[in-house]
């Protein structure tokens, strides 16, 4: 992502026109993101609604301890993506990076947990598919699994996609790419994790809370 | 290939007339605007041609009177079209209460019937003129979509599911049954007839196949082979609730919901028996998936349907219109 | 800007060095394959899209040979169901989608803003990579066997029973839906953000309002279709299930997630086309648009309803009746915004100065087509006329009149209209008039016949019918070979017209618009000075507007 020794790209007319641009351009994205994971609470609502005890048995299959660390990890690495886009704003160029690294390090950690996750899911035969281990009544248990596994999946896919770029931004940042002037890579970044976050704030309770009060 | 050249189906039942009305009515309005639009291009085309390659028009910005007027007649003559439509799709929609019931089930590539005398055909579907039949539909397979175009009626078939629908035939004839939602390889060879024929006739044909017996009766024979009887008691002193007069009628469950014993319940009862447990009653009917056909649950069905209590006057049952003489099966109180 | 048409040059040969221009700056493959000039984006677009008609023409000439008679004779039932789905995949997707937005729409969304580029022109180079990606991946379904699902990819078939590629298909769709999105996000962000001064929006060109639109539903439709491939393909190749009723799965969901994108994507396939016509219909009556705000209002309308009536593709599924009858009504307003514009470009010729150059052709092929087409969409809405004909040739008639003879007659009438600013070259425009007339007459021949053929009850996706409706089918393949010659006469003169067409000024109509003032073809950074804009859109008259009928004109459009 090696740009002219300007940050200014040749068809903006200044800086400013530039930030706005990138920053409706994130917000656009993660409007279609929401569409693109709308779709998957959509059909999540209809099957829950038509199967709330096979769904019931589904969430108690998953590990709540495990998802509500998760959760505290995420968010709290949404505090330091936060702390790390407020001091590249100040052009605090070593802090931007600390924050930026803390941030991937945090998101690794989330996705190590899901792998664990999901190998012990694979050990105890709740991948949906040929080697699903419930039968009977019980295999209608397999619709939330199905369910479970892509949702969580796509919005893994979305971590690792914004733990490569946050370890790029960081890098930028450490080469002091970024300053009070030109900070909106930083902050565009910012937006991905954060709505990244939030995604997972709807999905723990919708896939680990089920029934349990 | 000249000779047999139609350009308009055949109306041979009681909604067809209707609907070619409102089509005709639809025919009306568009080639109005059509011709309208072209006319108006054209005209102005020719009458507006530039005459000097020099020549600017004047301006014309626009009319808001002629905005909301041209924006008004339209949505007036398309909420016309829609209340008609509607009025008429209602009629579609409510089966009559004669109706006999008349079952089917779509597989790739056929159509198979049953009727509730016993009578089963594949492909071809004979049915009374005059008589309104209600089609129980479920497919074993794919979507599959029940089209007689002469009788404008249309509906998809779902695997899982029962899907109704009806129609009233008019006059006698062979009309085109198709297969109208894409299934596959042979999906343009999913095809048939409907034969629809005078009532003296159709009761005719129907005597003619009594191998089998009834519906009601192979039911009641798989209702035994598959050990339903040992716990469905029929006065209802066995572990599970009788079915006696249960078609129809509403169900209490122990989620305290009351759900209405349809076709569709009582297929997911054989199939899915823990979906829905009736109140004071324990889970413990085993799923019979795997082991019965499309078929030989809507022969289970019909059975259960025939399950009048002996006196007669259950209310609010609603079964076929007759019952068939002399097959009464094993099902009285004994 | 000049108000004369120029007189004509004769010239063709290229006379000494010629200014650089966006085709001049950088040769050789790797200047072409790493631009971020949104003006060779865009001639990549076109070839691509050019190459992709050509396969989807070629799966519907088979289609419409099968169906000279009524046997299927000439491939196997298997074969021809391959036919029509790969037909359908490959002009919805890799045509119709993208032709006038990734075309046109990249070419002239900056010039006509006033912009230097678009807003993020490596992603747009991105988009057409993705593009090809999604391209590819999906010819290689073609080429290992095909798809049999038809484009809907209806569950259960797609997911338990087809024998075909459908997950390689799922995939090839599922990748290329991201290059519709990131030209939507591209055009949204750089319509918002890079506006010259003085274009506010009420002086925007109506081809940006529907370019606008048209992005707004790329945005927010395009990622369910995606959703809804992601499941089919879990299903089909890990067998998830979510769409099997053994288990409780429900086929009708696949629906719902299919035709909440796949409604609103025949809007991202028509939208631009009508951009396309407001700018021939006032370049040829050399009149400012009659009701500017109410057709650029019509755009964002028909964008915000296409959303809302994604059940009339399923009245016969099994939804409730009161589910259809909702999506009914909502799809007779939704035709309203549509109707709106068809009157306004008429009242726009009213008292205009009318000449009759290939672009107005088109134009005028769109009007009345587009209004045929959609009039038989009021057919469709109709729940009790729908029953009847859902899943026929009516069906089928009445989308081909919306996308060939609307949306395709737009997409030429603009490459016509826009050729001598993107190559600098005038087409022959006698053979031009040709082409509309044959397109016109072999259309026509084709599609009128299967509205008939779809009220006599001939469905869909037949390989073999009855006798009695061959020779509806005979004219419709009579008309198929007609429009199939009309489209490759265009072909062949734009080609010729590359080394031999007579070099065109910076504007061969006399055209209001930021684009038409620079020169053909433009330089790579579109303007030498960023442009000031003073005038509403299509001012070619500086007197003082008319007022209608001692009405006043509406205060909005004299902003």
């Amino acid at each position: 992502m090696s740009e002219a020794s300007s940050p200014l790209a040749h068809h903006f007319d200044d800086l400013s026109q530039q930030k706005e641009a990138t920053s409706l351009g994130m917000w656009t994205f993660l409007v279609t993101e929401i569409l693109f994971f709308g779709g998957l609470f959509a059909g999540y609502a209809q099957y829950r609604g038509a199967y709330p005890h096979a769904f019931e048995a589904g969430s108690h299959h998953l590990d709540i301890v495990l998802g509500g660390i998760n959760t505290v990890v995420l968010i709290a690495s949404s505090l330091t993506m936060a702390l790390g886009v407020h001091a590249s704003q100040l052009g605090k160029r070593k802090k931007t990076a600390i924050f930026l690294l803390a941030t991937v390090a945090l998101g690794l950690v989330f996705l190590g947990i899901k792998a664990a996750e999901y190998t012990h899911k694979y050990h105890e035969g709740l991948i949906p598919g040929a080697g699903f281990a419930l039968q009977g009544a019980e295999r209608q248990q397999m619709l939330f699994f199905a369910f479970y596994f892509v949702m969580t999946g796509l919005h893994a896919a979305h971590m690792i996609i914004g733990v490569v770029v946050v370890t790029i931004i960081a890098f930028q940042a450490w080469r002091g790419r970024y300053s009070p002037a030109y900070y909106g890579p930083v902050e565009v970044t910012g937006l991905y994790w954060h709505f990244v976050d939030i995604v997972w704030i709807f999905l723990f309770p919708l896939l680990y809370l089920l029934g349990r009060h | 290939m000249l000779e047999n050249f139609p350009l308009f189906p055949t109306q041979a039942s009681t909604i067809a007339g209707e609907v070619d009305l409102l089509f005709f009515f639809l025919i009306a309005v568009a080639s109005f605007f059509t011709g309208l639009i072209f006319l108006m291009v054209t005209v102005f085309a020719i009458r507006y041609r530039r005459r000097a390659s020099d020549e600017i028009p004047k301006p014309n910005l626009g009319s808001l009177r002629l905005e909301l007027i041209w924006t008004a007649i339209p949505l007036l003559i398309a909420m016309t079209i829609f209340g008609w439509s509607a009025s008429l799709y209602f009629k579609m929609a409510r089966v009559p209460d004669d109706a006999m019931d008349i079952y089917v089930v779509g597989r790739q590539w056929m159509w198979k019937f049953q009727h509730p005398e016993g009578n089963r055909e594949i492909n071809d579907l004979h049915v009374p003129v005059g008589r309104p039949v209600r089609l129980i539909m479920t497919s074993e397979d794919v979507i599959h979509s029940f089209y007689v175009p002469a009788f404008r009626m249309k509906m998809d078939v779902l695997p899982g599911r029962y899907h109704t629908t009806w129609f009233e035939a008019t006059k006698p004839g062979r009309y085109h049954l198709f297969c109208a939602e894409y299934c596959g390889t042979q999906h343009s060879g999913m095809v048939g007839s409907v034969i629809a024929m005078e009532p003296r006739d159709y009761e005719a044909w129907l005597a003619g196949d009594t191998s089998g017996g009834s519906m009601a009766a192979r039911g009641g024979k798989l209702f035994n082979q598959l050990g339903c009887v040992t716990c469905h008691v029929p006065d209802g002193s066995g572990r599970c609730p009788t079915l006696v007069g249960l078609f129809g009628n509403p169900v209490q469950l122990i989620t305290g919901e009351q759900v209405v014993a349809d076709e569709a319940y009582i297929r997911e009862s054989i199939l899915q028996p823990n979906a829905k447990i009736v109140s004071a009653y324990q889970p413990i009917m085993p799923t019979y998936q795997g082991q019965v056909s499309e078929e030989g649950i809507l022969q289970l069905i019909a059975y259960v349907k025939s399950l009048a209590p002996a006196s007669g006057e259950t209310p609010g049952t609603v079964g076929p219109a007759q019952a068939t003489p002399g097959t009464n099966p094993a099902s009285s109180s004994q | 800007m000049s108000t004369q048409i120029e007189p004509r040059k004769v010239e063709t040969e290229l006379v000494g060095t010629p200014a650089p221009n966006y085709l001049t700056n950088g040769f050789g493959l790797k200047s072409w394959l790493l631009t971020i000039d949104h003006k060779r984006i865009a001639i990549l677009y076109l070839v691509s899209i050019t190459a992709m008609f050509f396969l989807g023409g070629l799966f519907a000439l088979l289609i419409r040979l099968e169906l000279l008679t009524p046997q299927g004779d000439l491939m196997e039932a298997e074969m021809y169901n391959r036919m029509f789905t790969m037909h359908g995949i490959v002009m919805i997707f890799f045509f119709l989608i993208p032709s006038v937005p990734a075309v046109l729409g990249n070419f002239l969304v900056p010039m006509m803003i006033g912009a230097r580029d678009l807003a993020f022109p490596r992603i747009n180079l991105l988009s057409w990579y993705i593009f090809v990606i999604g391209a590819i991946i999906t010819l290689s379904a073609v080429i290992l066997g095909g798809v049999d699902t038809g484009w809907t990819f209806y569950a259960p078939f797609s997911t338990t029973y087809s024998n075909s590629n459908v997950a390689l298909a799922a995939v090839g769709v599922f990748i290329t839906g991201f290059s519709s999105i990131l030209t939507g996000l591209n055009f949204v962000v750089t319509i918002h953000k890079m506006r010259a001064p003085g274009m506010t929006w009420f002086r925007l060109p109506l081809f940006i309002w529907s370019h606008y639109a048209t992005s707004l539903i790329m945005i927010l439709g395009t990622p369910v279709l995606a959703i809804a491939i992601v499941l089919v393909a879990m299903d089909r190749l890990f067998r998830f299930g979510i769409f099997d009723p053994a288990l409780g799965g429900d086929p009708l969901l696949f629906q719902h997630l299919f035709w909440y994108y796949s409604h609103p994507a025949v809007y991202i396939m028509i939208l631009p086309s009508m951009g396309v016509v407001s700018e021939l219909v006032t370049c040829f009556s050399r009149k400012r648009i009659f009701g500017y705000t109410f057709v650029a209002f019509s755009s964002l309308a028909i964008a915000v309803y296409g959303f809302l009536v994604w059940g009339h593709h399923m009245f016969t599924s099994g939804q409730s009746i009161y589910a259809g009858l909702l999506f009914s009504v909502l799809s007779f307003l939704v035709a309203i915004p549509s109707a709106i514009k068809v009157f306004n470009w008429s009242a726009t010729m009213y008292k205009g100065s009318i000449s009759y150059e290939t672009p107005m052709l088109y134009a005028f092929g769109f009007i009345g087509l587009f209004t045929i087409g959609g009039l038989t969409g009021l057919f469709l809405a109709a729940t009790s006329v729908d029953v009847h004909v859902h899943d026929t040739y009516f069906v089928v008639a009445h989308f081909h009149y919306i996308m060939v003879g609307g949306a395709i007659m737009g997409f030429l009438g603009g490459l016509h209209f826009w050729w001598p600013k993107i190559t600098g070259r005038l087409f022959p425009e006698a053979w031009g008039k040709f082409a509309v007339l044959m397109v016109f007459a072999g259309f026509n021949l084709t599609f009128f016949p299967q509205f008939v053929l779809g009220y006599l009850g001939m469905p869909r996706r037949y390989h073999a019918y009855p006798d009695e409706y061959q020779v509806l089918n005979v004219m419709s393949t009579a008309g198929a070979s007609i429009l199939g010659v009309g489209y490759l006469i265009p072909m062949v003169y734009f080609l010729w017209s590359l080394r031999y067409g007579a070099l065109a000024g910076p504007n061969p109509w006399g055209a209001k618009g930021l684009e038409w003032t620079t020169p053909s073809p433009p330089p790579t950074e579109n303007f030498d000075e960023t442009p000031i804009v003073t005038e509403e859109a299509y001012a070619y008259s500086k007197e003082e507007p008319e007022i209608v009928g001692g009405k006043q004109s509406t205060r909005a459009s004299l902003r």
